[in-house]
């Protein structure tokens, strides 16, 4: 008994952060998604609308949600795999690792608004270095940010540059698979893609999937790149999703409107996460990490 | 035996050469040369990733020390001469901006969000990870899910709450949240607390502590190194932090150094790239600096949160 109350003591700023700055917050979206509240005015309750409007009178809703979904389809994986990629070169047993590894762990920790101008610079069509260095090699670069078919690729590729800190979570789970699994597997006359397929990847894949899940949640809520550099645009070409929220919200001022935006991308996620932790039974292997606890 | 992938780099020539007798599927006469290849090649890759990595930081720091026309040359220069480290001065005063409290007010919200997010996750961490109490685990579910739930749901009410109160346009909404503890942050550290060996716990507990003391005397001096590492992620969260301070804080005065930044192009009509540069460099400094000196606690932390989850 004292053990309870003790423990509830302990946790107790955690529950008292969770109900006044998650609980009662999102409850509170959940029923502001009914009205019509332009913050000045009083709100008036319009049922579903909102969610109806959506789908039915506002088409940037719809692009913002493509763009989005493009941008977790496309940069999440590529991100992983890149992060993989260089995981499996820095577990080479290279001189100057620690080097090396802060090199690509760098950009991982300024991310943010320095990142995002640094990049709009790096992109830009005329004196941008990107387009430079691909003058080196007598390809005219696009216009990047300023082109409406470029400018989310632009995004996309640039999110590879921070991937320094799922590098280092696979790296640490490279160096804790077992010498003695490869070594068994050569003598099976195992080649080195057969090492990678049958021991590898299912070795990394609960931190693969650790990463996927953190990697879509991330992605589903991207805001400062689309915020810096395009303001959403050309022609709303990075209209993310966080960002048009964040407008409806902020600049329009349309507090419920944004209040049904914000749990239509929670059920998103919900949906996506609870879908991945079903189907991670088919292909995480677990067996190692409990036989290890 | 290196375990080395078989990359795009391997040349299919080799694997031609497959003559009968084989040591792990490569010709034995050619194992050690084909090894020293694939070295180079890994080095090679290695170094080239490397410098395409670390060159958007020189490209900034260049940009930043060049004079204005320079800024415009085609091709562009990698090292400007003369050197205009003027460029920093102007960049902090060229717009009139009170630039010293900005860094006062980034330096004073992140050191108490610090604070608070460290002594609070560590506490309710410690119940997780030492005390037995109904609803333990259900609870600490529930933690871990709420970092799943969007920024943007609580957003819009948590800042109708604040206009309520009157905490808009202070540093309050920046800072209090992060006393009740950040599910990441427990997260890590109750990863950390289940590491220390409960004995320690236990022989304390004989001799008569209470758990409050045996949180403060025992398990936070051993978790110094988590606790560190707690403290620069959360500084560097806050450093970076844009989306929050920009809804909450609204007087210039009351602005932070990426408010500052995030602000800096729409000041001018064309874009003076030297400035801008000089302008991320010194947001950017600061971080890559405790980085540099803090090295491990980094990893160590993204690898305790990394594995296990």
């Amino acid at each position: 008994m004292r053990q309870t109350i003790e423990g509830y003591l302990f946790i107790s700023p955690w529950i008292i952060g969770f109900i006044l700055f998650t609980f009662l917050p999102v409850a509170a979206s959940f029923v502001m998604s009914f009205f019509n509240w332009r913050l000045i005015q009083a709100p008036v309750f319009v049922g579903v609308e909102n969610y109806v409007n959506m789908f039915t009178a506002d088409p940037l809703f719809g692009q913002s949600l493509q763009v989005t979904l493009i941008y977790v389809v496309v940069a999440v994986p590529l991100q992983l795999a890149f992060a993989l990629f260089l995981a499996m070169l820095l577990n080479q047993r290279v001189r100057l690792l620690p080097f090396f590894r802060t090199v690509f762990y760098l950009p991982a920790v300024v991310s943010g608004v320095a990142v995002a101008v640094l990049w709009q610079w790096l992109y830009h069509p005329d004196l941008g270095l990107i387009n430079e260095m691909l003058r080196w090699f007598g390809i005219k670069g696009p216009a990047w940010l300023v082109s409406p078919q470029w400018a989310l690729p632009a995004i996309i590729f640039m999110s590879l540059w921070t991937v320094g800190g799922t590098m280092i979570t696979f790296l640490a789970a490279l160096q804790g698979i077992p010498q003695h699994l490869y070594e068994a597997a050569e003598l099976d006359g195992a080649g080195e893609r057969a090492k990678f397929w049958h021991i590898t990847l299912p070795m990394l894949s609960p931190v693969i999937f650790f990463n996927l899940v953190l990697g879509i949640i991330v992605g589903f809520q991207t805001f400062t790149q689309a915020y810096i550099m395009t303001k959403g645009g050309p022609l709303n070409a990075t209209m993310f999703y966080a960002l048009y929220l964040y407008l409806n919200a902020f600049n329009f001022l349309k507090m419920g409107y944004a209040s049904a935006l914000a749990w239509v991308l929670f059920l998103i996620i919900l949906v996506i996460t609870i879908a991945q932790l079903k189907l991670s039974r088919r292909w995480v292997y677990y067996e190692f990490e409990e036989a290890r606890a | 035996m290196t375990t080395l992938p078989e990359s795009e780099a391997t040349p299919r020539a080799f694997r031609r050469l497959a003559s009968v007798p084989r040591v792990h599927g490569w010709p034995a006469q050619s194992i050690r040369f084909t090894n020293a290849l694939r070295r180079l090649i890994t080095y090679l890759i290695l170094v080239l990733l490397g410098v395409i990595m670390a060159l958007p930081f020189v490209w900034m720091v260049s940009t930043a020390l060049k004079p204005d026309a320079l800024v415009f040359s085609i091709p562009p220069e990698f090292f400007p001469r003369p050197w205009v480290w003027r460029n920093f001065i102007d960049a902090l005063t060229i717009l009139g901006h009170p630039v010293h409290l900005y860094v006062w007010n980034t330096l004073v919200i992140a050191v108490l969000g610090v604070v608070g997010v460290a002594l609070s996750s560590s506490l309710v961490a410690f119940g997780f990870a030492r005390l037995e109490f109904p609803g333990r685990d259900k609870l600490f579910v529930v933690v871990l899910g709420t970092m799943m739930l969007p920024f943007a749901v609580t957003m819009v009410p948590q800042f109708i709450l604040y206009q309520r109160i009157g905490w808009l346009d202070t540093f309050l909404p920046l800072i209090v949240p992060y006393w009740f503890g950040a599910p990441f942050h427990i997260f890590l550290l109750r990863q950390f607390f289940l590491t220390i060996p409960r004995e320690l716990d236990e022989a304390a507990r004989i001799d008569g502590a209470s758990n409050l003391r045996i949180y403060w005397n025992i398990i936070l001096p051993l978790s110094r190194p988590a606790l560190a590492t707690v403290a620069i992620f959360a500084f560097v969260y806050h450093w970076n932090d844009l989306l929050w301070p920009l809804i909450v804080l609204s007087s210039q005065k009351n602005w932070t150094l990426a408010l500052f930044l995030a602000s800096f192009q729409g000041y001018m009509q064309q874009p003076r790239w030297n400035l801008l540069m000089a302008a991320s460099t010194v947001l950017v400094l600061p971080v890559l600096i405790l980085f540099f000196f803090t090295q491990k606690l980094f990893i160590r932390g993204i690898v305790l949160t990394g594995l296990k989850g």
